[in-house]
């Protein structure tokens, strides 16, 4: 899905492996690596904190992020003033990371910009999170050929090049909405669902016929109560790697998006499309393209470094 | 309303496919693969060549294809019915439309117009008509924006380009995903595994024109090695091939190093290490064939992906591809040409897929019983 994420295929073997009965994850403490009484979750904390290139992409994160949304009032930044007589200044004391073509200053507007990309990454994660853990658990949970059905919609859609998909949506908004988040924000939480879901589903096969569940039906639960308190919670190691590994796809698609012209206004694909449009071996302003690009990558790649490390913290059985 | 029937008529035969038991979908998948050979061939060879071929594939497929190939196949027909069926839904439901002009043009002008090109107003009438002559005359339409020509007259020159593209950049992603991933693999924790995994890392975090971009500068500004932009022999296709394949090595040689870890732990290469095989045919021979499982997963995805990545990257580099075709038909409204590029598209992810469970077949024979 999406800008390559490297987790789809692991879904069947995951499944494999927790098909391979295991002591079920996240209720049985391991006495051997654990004190007494700390739960998986504080043992997952723990490992994450030893992980120094995880615990440095959320610290790198969260930094960004209160530069983007504290810094340009702050500072008291403003990204669309222009100023002809500074047309494409290189960086300077007063503009650090220099001008653009108008003589806007291009911190404020990466600044700016960031806040458009996180929040444009985090939502539409978060809802193709959402609907991907229920079609997922669904299918899974229920199985047969309901689960067939569902899969085969799954596999019809994944099937589309997913920019194809993103660009026809996009459309729908043309006329009322262009540049705005939100049509990228529906194209893209519907592209994005999908490896979601058929990780979860996977896990729930997997759970579906353990002795708790059985526990819970005998003691007269309904499925719906069955599945979302029982099941899932017991798959939410994987939900939450998938999950913030979505976010950098995201990013990236938007700049695709924004390369082709049918982005958001002012985001961080934005000023990078617009750095490499400008790029020529005369008289480049190369710091249009370098500053930009930079915050998008460092970005990606806490984000990254941010996933495998909550991958190997709640998933300790994967490579 | 119409046209929500038909969407839910679609995905109620796509679902209820799932529903027919393992025999039937053996007959509806070499009934599926007749049908679309003897559609693709009949403008071809003829009607009663094709008729053959068709009937001689479907007998061949039925009787020898694996299950899951002939599953695949049988979602094939409704698939292609479905995407028509959206992509025009879509489309018409876009505000404005191919005629929609900077001046008003008369009601009674557009009408014609609309009959002239096969546009009417209403989605269920276009489809009637694209289904129609896709299926009997074996065509694409009209392209509406440019004057004269055909869909298909647009697209033939653009097929080989981007066929040419993709192919190159996903031999790159594969031969560099899977040499990398696979060395690093061996020896977890060593320089090279650092190294290796730290420039995958590197090239998921960058958008693919950045890269583009970063390379023309280097190698076609800077050094004057190759061109920067156009289609014109080998040269020309180096920096598209690379930028576009990067990002999916990148993920492939993550997939190959972990696949790689996890086999080498396996009993049957314990098994094959005591029997005194060399460490060299070990590896390539025994550990790789499972480590690749994962990788040859990704391949439909990655193939997918690769087209996609090649809308951007076409545009980057000023290639004359598909890509373009999509883009600049989605903004024009040019209904044919969307379509007639989502077909392509399409087929050749399906027929990937279709390569991909072969090849998955072949190389773990437990998926073929489960199937």
């Amino acid at each position: 899905m999406s800008q390559p994420t490297s987790h789809v295929p692991r879904s069947e073997r995951q499944a494999e492996r927790a098909a391979r009965a295991e002591p079920e994850r996240s209720r049985t403490s391991w006495p051997s690596e654990a004190r007494v009484g700390a739960g998986p979750w504080r043992r997952a904390v723990r490992r994450l904190a030893r992980n120094r290139a995880a615990l440095a992409g959320a610290l790198l994160l969260v930094a960004i992020a209160l530069a983007c949304f504290v810094l340009p009032g702050l500072l008291a930044l403003d990204p669309s003033r222009t100023a002809p007589e500074l047309h494409h200044q290189p960086p300077s004391a007063a503009h650090p990371l220099g001008t653009d073509a108008l003589g806007r200053d291009l911190l404020a507007r990466v600044l700016v910009g960031g806040r458009t990309s996180l929040l444009v990454g985090l939502a539409a994660a978060l809802a193709s999170a959402s609907i991907g853990v229920v079609w997922g658990g669904v299918a899974g949970y229920v199985g047969g050929a309901v689960d067939e059905a569902l899969m085969r919609i799954v596999d019809f859609l994944y099937g589309l090049p997913y920019m194809f998909l993103v660009i026809l949506v996009m459309l729908l908004f043309s006329d009322t909405a262009r540049g705005r988040a939100l049509p990228v924000f529906v194209a893209l939480g519907l592209v994005q669902w999908l490896g979601m879901a058929r990780i979860v589903r996977g896990e729930v096969l997997a759970l579906r016929g353990r002795d708790f569940v059985l526990a819970a039906r005998a003691l007269g639960a309904s499925d719906a109560r069955i599945l979302f308190r029982h099941v899932l919670p017991n798959c939410l190691g994987p939900i939450v790697v998938v999950a913030t590994l979505g976010v950098p796809s995201v990013i990236i698609l938007e700049s695709y998006l924004s390369f082709l012209g049918l982005g958001v206004e002012l985001s961080w694909g934005q000023l990078v499309a617009e750095g490499v449009a400008v790029v020529n071996p005369i008289a480049s302003p190369w710091w249009l393209l370098v500053f930009p690009s930079a915050f998008l990558a460092a970005t990606l790649l806490a984000l990254n470094f941010l996933g495998d490390g909550l991958r190997d913290a709640l998933d300790p059985r994967s490579g | 309303m119409t046209e929500i029937a038909l969407l839910i008529g679609a995905l109620v035969a796509i679902a209820g496919i799932a529903w027919l038991p393992l025999r039937a979908t053996r007959w509806l998948g070499a009934g599926g693969i007749g049908l679309v050979s003897l559609a693709a061939a009949r403008h071809a060879v003829g009607d009663a060549a094709a008729l053959a071929l068709g009937a001689t594939l479907a007998v061949l497929a039925g009787r020898f294809a694996p299950p899951r190939v002939l599953r695949r196949v049988a979602f094939l027909v409704p698939s292609f019915v479905l995407l028509v069926a959206v992509t025009t839904a879509l489309m018409y439901m876009a505000p404005g439309s191919p005629f929609t002009q900077e001046r008003a043009i008369a009601p009674s002008v557009e009408a014609a117009l609309r009959a002239r090109y096969g546009v009417p107003a209403s989605p269920l009438g276009f489809f009637r008509i694209y289904a129609e002559r896709l299926i009997v005359a074996g065509d694409l339409g009209p392209a509406l924006k440019v004057q004269g020509r055909s869909v298909g007259e647009l697209l033939a020159p653009a097929l080989p380009v981007s066929l040419a593209l993709g192919t190159s950049a996903l031999l790159l992603a594969v031969g560099l995903g899977v040499g990398l991933g696979v060395r690093a693999g061996l020896r977890p924790g060593s320089l090279s595994d650092h190294v290796s995994m730290g420039l995958a890392l590197l090239g998921l975090s960058l958008p693919s024109f950045v890269i583009g971009a970063a390379l023309a500068i280097v190698f076609a500004l800077r050094l004057g090695w190759l061109p920067v932009a156009g289609w014109s022999g080998v040269g020309s296709a180096v920096l598209p091939a690379v930028t576009l394949a990067l990002p999916y090595a990148a993920v492939i040689a993550r997939l190959a190093r972990s696949g790689t870890i996890e086999a080498m732990q396996q009993d049957f290469v314990r098994t094959a290490r005591a029997k005194g095989l060399p460490e060299r045919l070990v590896v390539w021979r025994h550990a790789v064939r499972t480590a690749l499982l994962p990788v040859v997963s990704y391949l439909g995805p990655a193939a997918a992906g690769i087209l996609t990545g090649s809308f951007v990257v076409e545009t980057l580099f000023g290639v004359p591809g598909m890509g373009q075709w999509f883009v600049k038909g989605a903004i024009n409204r040019d209904y044919p040409v969307v379509l007639g590029t989502a077909l392509f598209y399409f087929g050749l992810v399906t027929l990937f897929n279709l390569a991909v469970d072969l090849a998955y077949a072949w190389l773990d024979p437990r998926t073929e019983a489960e199937a």
